[in-house]
């Protein structure tokens, strides 16, 4: 392989992973408040859907990607009101709500299938796409790509350098302290839900109008990828940064499985395709091993300083949940 | 008590009512006539006699996934890796007709064999799920996500690679198998007495269980109140592994019928999304075993009815889905308002 | 800064928990309030600090004008801050974030500039707290600091301790009271609720106690505990008739028996309870009785020492194993760890009998517990399911599940919010059992219900154990100074 053909490579997987960071860095805010969105892999395909369909219609490209956010919010309010408003479990009105808005694509999306759509084109920056290696992989991209980029950074400063940011960590991790610090915990709930929903709708239209352009139906191939971002969301601990390197990693799996596959043409392109999911397990073992009983129990009977080395092994690995996720907040 | 009852259907009504009217907007809304879509997929699963069979095809597996999630939500347990346990049911058992194909023993008990296979494939694939849950910490909806995910390109693989069809593999899945390794189907139809039996029997057991069983008593402490099970003396992680091996062999038993019965082969998607639909089912019916067969009848006909959609009305047959998931919706939202409703009741 | 409560009332649907309290507190002085568990005190102090509301009627009156708070930043505003017995603050972000968190200022904090203020106050108060440092790596009397720092910061003139004193070392007490006993010049004031009388007897102006959700009087120093502890407990001491024990062979027996959780760390415990015989635990809530307890129970394992149960060695082992050789556990939260919600009465039964085969015989389950329910005087029908029950009936299943026979029974606040009518049916269940040769051991914040029913009396306080005291011989003024941690040079603890 030439330096140039890694160069495209790499380029591409920053792009084709655009969706998955929008969709993790939603998810990572909506989960920071305390709220787990479920509905993820319904959402993007109906905003997927949506977004091409509005966009194809209209022929404006801006207003299809307006769409998905609209409807990703909106999916992320039905579950804010069911178990914030109602006290419903999350997990149960998550999971319905990926499951019927998956339909809903399908269903809606039935008259656009395998139409020429719109699509966003390359937007090479000027003089800094001329910048050896670093132009090619990061000034040649198109714009939801460079919004991507935008949105990591966004996100991280808004979490860790601002003073709402600071509350939204507050707020998951112990809303009673919060409240006391004058949030008005359940309505920040909302909000944050509500904005890492819209999140998450975009990561549609940046499938159907970017990086996978075209509304194909089931056989999109989007099915599936709402799921790969919840699990990245744990892998990256709840870290804006850590859970976009996360997609970008799997974006790199799934290309090194395309690479690869002239290399091993025994094994089917389908199984390399989801072979970051026994790696995903794998990690989430890893991040969670420390959580057990029976850790805590083994790591009891040890040696003094056996322990000591376990215990901090464990919890350099160890990501630890919001503290309050999925706890809903009632003040007294 | 009884008023409670009475208001709890009162709001399912309700529930139900909203569902179909939000299913008709959504198909007024692009040029479609809801009473039209409602009228041919009622046509579509019990208009004649060989389209029930096909809703009994699709019944028998639903209502075995749901027999098992009755029992891991028992335990309190989020199951979602049963589509998976579904998928490696089917594979086992074609292993095991795969080992037979050239032996000489009878077909009956090859047959038993594969299905036995099925259920052991599913139940250690949900073995899987629940140790790295209870050892590992790994919370069962995204261990089961994962392995849902492992288990599709298990299938794939072995279609495309180690069981490919001579010649050229392809995604209509592996060589079917001869005739005789079919459980017994009424003439004509595609539904097998056989399955349909094995079915109602599980379900018939899984209510009992849960009803009338030691099992089933101390499954349901471990569920609602784990710390209390544990105090009480009861072997709370073993109970909530015994659930998972419970559902995941009768997931298995699913996988083992659409393969012994309806596909006689091993295809890409041969679980049908019959886990996930399970679920909704499950959350439907309020984790109550006794509501199971009609409603599972009555997924299994939206399901089939809306084939005919595409054909005569150029709609997609998802609309099955759309219905079946806003039903669960608002059945969830508008529970949710009665406890509401009734807590400001009490507190005034 | 004056306060003034004028009439406050507090329902919590059918109870009263602060009745009609009035009480004047002047700017620049440390007020103390005094009383047991579930006297009225934290009700109050949340009143105070917004946390919840008053009744309608209530007023609370600062510098002479009546204020409404709405919630703890309202009362913020007003310059009221609470400092939580377990400190709200969130522990896996860093010290600067935890004090940021909460002040308002521009929408991104100059964390340059905050770290400074941030020192400049650690300087001035003389507490050593790295900014840069993890909140879950401080010892409770340092998150104390911290918070302290941050209701300054914002400019809080009144401040409300709730047990500050629990958990701290010595020297972090020390440090605390130095700098409360600053704030009355600044014309700051300060409310300390304790149940530590040396505390309140060395730190406060003056002394307020409540009882049983009403302010039954105040007094200024120099302060006689034994009038303290009168109005604290009541003055009414009725001893019921005692027998002494007649104790048999030995049941549970702790050799240096070392416990440790996250707070508390008790050494060396040596105790050996006999058949027939009946402990009580005593003490503040914390102090390591419920530690204690759910050794025995073989929920918590000793870090060192050797526990054993009619001569079996049982150091290390599970629950389970304890169960096995006949203890049985009732936890204090019933509804979340001693019964299930959701399952009926029966259903409970079936449970804590041994399985009869696989399928549960359920016309002989509803005779069980139709004859339970006689027995145990349970007003409940044997499909009632058991959230449905009140409290005393909640607690009289929980006595109905014990299984027959056991050694060792133990129990967490047994009759806490009882109906007396209950508490003395429930102990006259246990005494039969006692007389049939099981031991009791029980935690309770009622001290004449401790000497009333045991033999012999444990004291716990801030991790330390008493020696057993014979309860015939102890008298609740007494006690309850063992409780808040005076006189026990006199008695000694187990590792003197």
């Amino acid at each position: 392989m030439t330096q140039e053909t890694i160069i495209i490579g790499l380029a591409g997987i920053l792009a084709a992973s655009a969706p998955i960071v929008f969709a993790v860095l939603g998810e990572t805010l909506s989960e920071r408040a305390g709220v787990i969105n479920l509905s993820m892999n319904g959402t993007i395909l109906l905003s997927a859907m949506g977004g091409f369909a509005v966009a194809y219609t209209t022929n404006n490209i801006v207003l299809g990607f307006l769409t998905g956010m609209l409807i990703g919010a909106l999916v992320a309010l039905i579950v804010a009101f069911a178990s914030i408003t109602l006290n419903q479990s999350q997990v149960a009105v998550g999971f319905v709500l990926a499951l019927t808005c998956r339909d809903l694509s399908y269903f809606l999306g039935n008259p656009y299938m395998g139409l020429p759509g719109p699509r966003l084109q390359a937007l090479p920056i000027p003089f800094l796409s001329d910048i050896p290696i670093i132009g090619a992989l990061f000034f040649r991209q198109d714009a939801i790509t460079y919004i991507s980029f935008i949105a990591i950074i966004l996100v991280w400063v808004w979490v860790y350098r601002t003073r709402p940011g600071l509350m939204l960590q507050g707020i998951g991790e112990k809303p009673a302290a919060a409240y006391i610090r004058g949030a008005n915990v359940n309505l920040m709930r909302y909000v944050y839900t509500i904005i890492g929903g819209a999140l998450i709708g975009l990561a549609g239209p940046a499938f159907s109008l970017a990086s996978r352009a075209g509304w194909m139906g089931t056989i999109s191939g989007l099915d599936g990828f709402g799921w790969i971002a919840l699990s990245i969301t744990i892998f990256g601990g709840w870290n804006p940064a850590r859970a976009a390197f996360g997609a970008y990693l799997f974006g790199f799996l799934q290309w090194l499985g395309l690479v690869l596959q002239p290399v091993l043409t025994q094994v089917p392109s389908q199984v390399l395709q989801v072979a970051p999911f026994p790696l995903m397990i794998l990690t989430l073992l890893l991040v969670n091993i420390g959580n057990a009983e029976w850790v805590d129990r083994t790591l009891a009977a040890m040696p003094e300083r056996t322990r000591k080395f376990f215990a901090k092994l464990l919890r350099a690995m160890r990501a630890s949940p919001p503290a309050s996720l999925g706890v809903p907040f009632e003040r007294d | 008590m009884l008023k409670s009852r009475f208001s709890g259907l009162l709001f399912q009504l309700i529930a139900l009512a909203l569902s179909f009217g939000v299913v008709s907007l959504i198909l007024i809304s692009i040029d479609a006539s809801p009473s039209e879509a409602f009228r041919n997929m009622f046509k579509g699963s019990f208009g004649e006699m060989r389209k029930f069979a096909e809703v009994l095809v699709a019944f028998v597996p639903l209502l075995l996934v749901t027999a098992g999630l009755l029992v891991t939500f028992s335990a309190g347990l989020w199951n979602i890796g049963v589509e998976g346990q579904v998928v490696l049911g089917a594979i086992a058992t074609t292993w095991v007709y795969r080992y037979f194909l050239e032996s000489d023993l009878p077909p009956a008990l090859i047959i038993t064999l594969a299905i036995l296979g099925g259920m052991i494939g599913g139940a250690i694939w949900a073995a899987f799920t629940g140790i790295l849950k209870v050892f590992g910490g790994v919370n069962e909806i995204f261990g089961g996500l994962g392995l849902n995910f492992v288990a599709t390109a298990l299938t794939i693989y072995l279609i495309f690679g180690p069981w490919k069809r001579p010649g050229v593999a392809s995604m209509s899945g592996t060589i079917p198998f001869p005739d005789e390794f079919s459980l017994p189907l009424i003439e004509n139809l595609r539904i097998s007495p056989w399955a349909l039996g094995i079915a109602l029997i599980a379900i018939i057991i899984v209510f009992f269980l849960l009803q009338g069983t030691y099992f089933g008593l101390k499954l349901k402490a471990v569920g609602k109140n784990f710390r209390a099970a544990y105090l009480l003396g009861i072997p709370t992680w073993q109970y909530s592994m015994y659930s998972f091996l419970i559902c995941g062999a009768l997931a298995g038993l699913a996988g083992a019928m659409q393969v012994a019965a309806v596909y006689h082969r091993l295809i890409p998607s041969i679980s049908s999304g019959y886990g996930y639909l399970g679920l909704m089912v499950a959350m439907l019916i309020n984790y109550q075993a006794i509501w199971a067969i009609p409603v599972a009848l009555f997924f299994a006909a939206l399901n089939i009815g809306s084939i005919q959609l595409p054909i005569v009305m150029k709609l997609d047959s998802s609309l099955s889905g759309v219905l079946q998931g806003v039903l669960v919706l608002f059945a969830l939202l508008v529970e949710g308002a009665r406890q509401k409703f009734i807590k400001k009741g009490q507190n005034t | 800064m004056n306060v003034e409560l004028k009439n406050i009332n507090k329902h919590f649907g059918k109870v009263h928990a602060n009745k009609d309290i009035t009480l004047n507190i002047p700017s620049g002085t440390i007020q103390g309030i005094l009383g047991e568990n579930g006297a009225g005190k934290s009700t109050l102090m949340k009143i105070l600090s917004g946390f919840i509301q008053a009744d309608s009627g209530s007023q609370i009156i600062l510098d002479g004008k009546s204020v409404v708070m709405n919630s703890p930043a309202d009362a913020i505003q007003y310059g009221i801050g609470m400092l939580h017995q377990d400190p709200l603050d969130f522990p896996p972000m860093k010290i600067l974030d935890n004090f940021l968190l909460g002040i308002p200022g521009s929408f991104f904090p100059n964390r340059k500039e905050a770290t400074q203020d941030f020192n400049l106050l650690a300087k001035e108060y003389g507490f050593s707290l790295d900014p840069e440092n993890y909140v879950d790596s401080l010892t409770v009397g340092e998150r104390q600091q911290l918070e302290i720092m941050r209701l300054l910061f914002l400019g809080v003139r009144v401040f409300i301790l709730d047990e500050p004193t629990t958990g701290i070392s010595a020297a972090q007490k020390e440090k605390l009271f130095t700098t409360l006993k600053k704030f009355p010049e600044q014309a700051m004031t300060v409310i300390f609720v304790s149940h530590k009388l040396e505390d309140v007897e060395s730190l406060c102006d003056r002394v307020a106690v409540l009882r049983a959700g009403q302010l039954v009087g105040t007094l200024n120093p120099p302060y006689q505990t034994k009038k303290i502890v009168e109005m604290m407990f009541g003055k009414e001491i009725t001893l019921g008739e005692r027998k002494p024990a007649n104790v048999g062979e030995p049941v549970l027996s702790f050799d240096n028996i070392s416990l440790e959780d996250a707070r508390l760390r008790i050494k060396n415990i040596n105790l050996e309870v006999r058949e027939h015989e009946v402990i009580g635990l005593a003490g503040m809530e914390g102090s390591g009785q419920d530690l204690f307890m759910r050794a025995c129970a073989g929920l918590v394992r000793p870090v060192g020492g050797k526990i054993q149960l009619k001569g079996q060695d049982l150091s290390g082992k599970s629950y389970h194993a304890f169960k096995q050789v006949g203890v049985n556990f009732l936890p204090a939260a019933r509804l979340e760890e001693g019964l299930i919600p959701g399952l009926s009465l029966t259903d409970h039964f079936i449970l804590a009998e041994q399985p009869r085969g696989i399928f549960i015989d359920r016309i002989a389950g509803q005779r069980l517990a139709e004859e339970r329910i006689q027995s145990f005087n349970i007003r409940g029908t044997p499909l009632s399911p058991i959230e449905s029950l009140s409290g005393g009936n909640q607690q009289r299943a929980e006595l109905a599940l014990l299984q027959n026979p056991l050694s060792l029974i133990l129990l967490e606040h047994p009759t806490r919010g009882l109906d007396i009518e209950s508490v003395i049916y429930i102990w006259s269940k246990l005494k039969e059992r006692c007389h049939h040769g099981t031991s009791i051991i029980f935690i309770s914040s009622d001290l004449e219900e401790i000497l009333q029913y045991s033999d012999r009396v444990l004291v716990f306080f801030s991790g330390k154990v008493s020696q057993p005291l014979d309860a015939n011989k102890t008298s609740v003024e007494e006690l309850g100074q063992l409780i808040g941690g005076k006189g026990w040079a006199e008695i000694g603890d187990t590792h003197a």
